[in-house]
This record gives C-alpha cells, structure tokens and sequence, in this order.
C-alpha cells in the first residue's frame, strides 16, 4: 500500500533536521497573553511584535470593540449560513457600505476571507479561452485562484512592465483577458510600478485585479492602497483586499466600478458555498474602516517608523528586501534557513517576535525575517528593536 | 535541415545558458528531474523560448511539456497556429 503522506517526506526530514540542532520551533508559538497591538506575552515573555499585519493598530481600538461586543448582544455569535440564503445581516451590508464609501466605488462584495476573495474573484471572472496574466512572485491565493479556475495562466518576472507588456501583446486577438498584480508584495516588501502596468494593461484591452492586502489604510493619501497613491485607481477594475491586516479582524472583499459586478455574487463558488461572517466582525471591521478614512496622522506615523528601522537596520549591517522603505513591511534576508532560524530565536529571547519566511512563500528560495511596523509602535519600541537586533544579530555572527 | 531539427538546435541553444550542470541534452532529456531547475529559472527560460519563437507558452501548456522533446513539439504546434 502506498502511502499517501510520503510525498511529504522531504519536508518532515528538513523540519526534524531543523529541530534537531535545538532551535525553538519558528512555526509553533503560542501567544499567551495579548497586551495590545504591539505587545504579547510569549513563553511568559513580554514579547514587542514586528511580525503581524496589524499595520494601523485597530485591534484594541475601543470603538471597533464596543461595535463588536453590541452586534454579538444584538445579533448572536454567527449567522450560520451563506451570503446568498440566511447569511446576510444589516451588519453585512453596513460594512460593504463602508468599503464603497472608502473606495469611492459602486459595488463592494465581503468574502469569509481575503484568500476567499481571491479565490472566488479570480476563477470566477476568468473563464476558459480567457487569459490570466499574472506577476511571478503572486501570493499563493492568486495562484489558487488561477487553479480553481480553468483560463490560461502566463506569468511574468517580478515588477518586469515590458515582460508583462511582451506576453499581453501574445494573447490571441479577442481572447479576454485579466492582469492580476499587487500593490505591495508581502515578501521583501516591495511596491509594484503599477502607474505604468495598468497603462500598459489597458492599452491591450486587459481588465486590471489588483491586491491590496498590504497597503490598504496606509498607503495613498486616503489609505486606498498603491493604486490610489501612484494616481491610477480610477483605471483598475477591481480591488481585492482584506480585513485581516490594516482593518483588524477577518474577512476579505472585492470593490469595482463594473456596472455587472453584483451577478458574482450568485455565480462565485467561493461567496454562495461557505458560511458568512459572524455579526461581530462585520460590525468591528465596519467600524474600523470608517475610522481608517481619518487616520492621516497614523499614516504618517507609520511611515516615520518604516524608515527609522529600514536605516537602523541597515546601518547595523544586515541585508534588507529593499533599498529604500516602501510599505510597513521591512525583509531582513538570510543566508540560510539555519541562520534565519537561530537569528529568529534569538530574536524571540530579546522579547521580539518576528516572521521567519521561507521557500515556498519567498521568491528566489529566500529565508527572510520579515518585519512589519504598527502605526501604534512607538518611537522608543522602534528604537528598543533597533537594540535586539543588534545583540541577537551578533550573538549569532550575523553582523559583526 | 526539417523544421523540428532548426527547432531543436535553437533550444538546445538557448539551453546552454541555464545547463548549469552541463548535462547532455537530447529529446528526452526533462527539464524538472534531469536539469533539476527551479521555478525561477523555468520562467527566465520559457521567456527566451518565447522571445526567440515569438510565442505564448501559459503555465497551462508547460504543465504537459516534461522533456526537451515535448517543447519541439508544442513549438510546431504553436508556430503552425
């Protein structure tokens, strides 16, 4: 008899191997005590975190929770069924209310999760005979995505507009077509020259999806993401996003301009065959997103710290994703993955929880310790994580 | 020289580069097990392949084409569309 589970060998021997040298292990810690966005208790440690996406620090917000606490009373714990039958509260509407307001666009569609929206949008809208061209290095839901789905998938190499402009010009005259990028890429870090590839996209007749799971409610002047801030939003057909990072909560969505949009929501697998979002996180993600459309000086903020640890870190001698800040998340690269887990562990020693990150997430078969700043981390907690970096990295001869 | 064997010469050309491990190449030759490239490394070549033949070769058709063979192959049948 075969077994099933010895396809997944090679992983289970790297994992033990990587056990065996004694180093905590990365993928299992437990939070036991969350203090506030920027703090936990780790291992009965205080514990400053660097590797959430909680970029605006809406977790605690008090108005956020008493909106939660309230739709629970009013509403119960869960609606215990689908969008399309008896899971569409007020509190559903409400928050795609406040997505179309945030936005400034007519329809706003909430998925169970941001994965989900990808999922659903991506497979739904591209059909057979229909192209997908995508960028290399898309996060795994925009790949799961093409694979629900049944259109032709053509990758292009990371941020490369003339290797997107070369294969949409390919296509086959009148097959559709779908260009899926990314405003920030949640690896290394890194902004998409979307200005520039949705000018190209559109130039071929392309419809334009693109992901703004990191950079909503903190990039562009408003908070719409990279799309607003490099002047192209108006150009993109639709917008994925989720309520898992800046928003706070859980949950994903997609807005557009398209006068057919609100039909996805009975022909898309991923909206009709999964139950809803329970009441409270609606109400909480609602909530939170109006609040994010006033944060400017949280936006700013973060930015300070963005830069401040982007330089530190560099003038301490470690690699980092990108030359310059450009979003909340700052990609400390690692020689390896033994080095990036030790590096991690004594990280988590210093009292400083970061992402270890590895194949198959990273591009190029990186490992990276991936940081990600909170408009709620203050100027000292920036420096203080300055200082752990500096002692774990030498305590592990990553930086002399 | 026929077709596929102005084909073949032009990939094996275009092979040399990313033969890091200099295998000799023939029809059968697999681009996963006996080159052992990476995904990264399959997208840089397939966009010469599709540079140098002025084709689309989507993920989709890369999946069925596993040797050197299988992309002669495919590149006729895109080449006659």
């Amino acid at each position: 008899m075969t077994d099933l589970f010895s396809k997944f060998d090679p992983i289970i021997a790297q994992r033990e191997a990587l056990l065996e040298s004694g180093v905590t292990d990365p993928f299992n810690l437990v939070m036991e005590k969350v203090e506030s966005p920027t703090v936990a208790i780790c291992n009965g440690q205080r514990t400053i975190l660097l590797g959430t996406y909680n970029y605006m620090g809406m977790t605690f917000d008090p108005d956020v929770i008493a909106a939660g606490k309230t739709a629970l009373d009013e509403f119960g714990s869960g609606t215990t069924g689908s969008r399309v039958l008896n899971g569409t509260y007020v509190g559903h509407r409400a928050v795609e209310q406040a997505l179309k307001d945030f936005y400034a666009m007519d329809h706003a569609m909430v998925f169970s999760t941001g994965y989900q929206a990808n999922l659903g949008v991506i497979s739904t809208i591209a059909g057979k005979d229909d192209y997908i061209v995508l960028d290399i290095d898309s996060h795994a839901s925009i790949y799961d995505g093409c694979a629900l789905g049944n259109a032709q998938i053509v990758p292009f190499r990371h941020n490369d507009i003339e290797a997107l402009e070369k294969r949409l010009k390919r296509i086959p005259e009148g097959a559709g077509k779908l260009v899926v990028l990314e405003g920030v890429y949640s690896m290394l870090g890194d902004v998409a020259p979307l200005k520039d590839m949705v000018a190209v996209s559109k130039a071929t007749g392309a419809m334009v999806l693109v992901d703004e799971a990191h950079s909503m409610g903190f990039i562009g002047e408003r908070g719409r993401g990279v799309a607003e801030a490099q002047g192209v939003i108006d150009d993109v057909d639709f917008i994925i996003g989720t309520f898992s990072k800046s928003v706070g909560t859980v949950g994903g969505f997609c807005v557009s301009n398209h006068p057919k949009f609100e039909i996805l929501r009975l022909v898309c697998r991923p909206y009709v065959f999964t139950a809803s979002l329970p009441p409270s996180v609606v109400a909480t993600a609602a909530t939170s997103i109006r609040k994010l459309m006033d944060s400017a000086d949280k936006r700013a903020h973060l930015w300070e710290n963005s830069k401040r640890l982007h330089s530190g870190l560099k003038q301490l001698g470690f690699t980092l994703g990108t030359g310059e800040p450009q979003s909340a998340i700052i990609a400390v690269i690692m020689p390896d993955l033994e080095t990036g887990a030790a590096m991690w562990e004594a990280l988590l020693m210093e009292g400083l929880y970061v992402n270890l990150a590895r194949p198959p997430a990273t591009p190029a078969g990186m490992t990276l310790l991936r940081c990600s700043l909170c408009a709620l981390h203050t100027e000292d907690q920036v420096g203080e994580i300055l200082g752990m970096f500096a002692a774990a990295g030498r305590a592990t001869n990553c930086i002399s | 020289m026929s077709d596929r064997q102005q084909t073949y010469a032009k990939v094996v050309e275009l092979i040399a580069p990313f033969n890091k491990k200099s295998v000799a190449i023939t029809e059968a030759t697999r681009f996963a097990q006996d080159l052992e490239w990476d995904s990264l490394t399959v997208l840089d070549f397939v966009a010469t392949i599709e540079d140098e033949f002025d084709v689309l070769i989507s993920m989709n058709m890369q999946a069925e084409i596993e040797t050197v063979g299988q992309l002669i192959d495919a590149l006729g049948r895109l080449k006659s569309q």
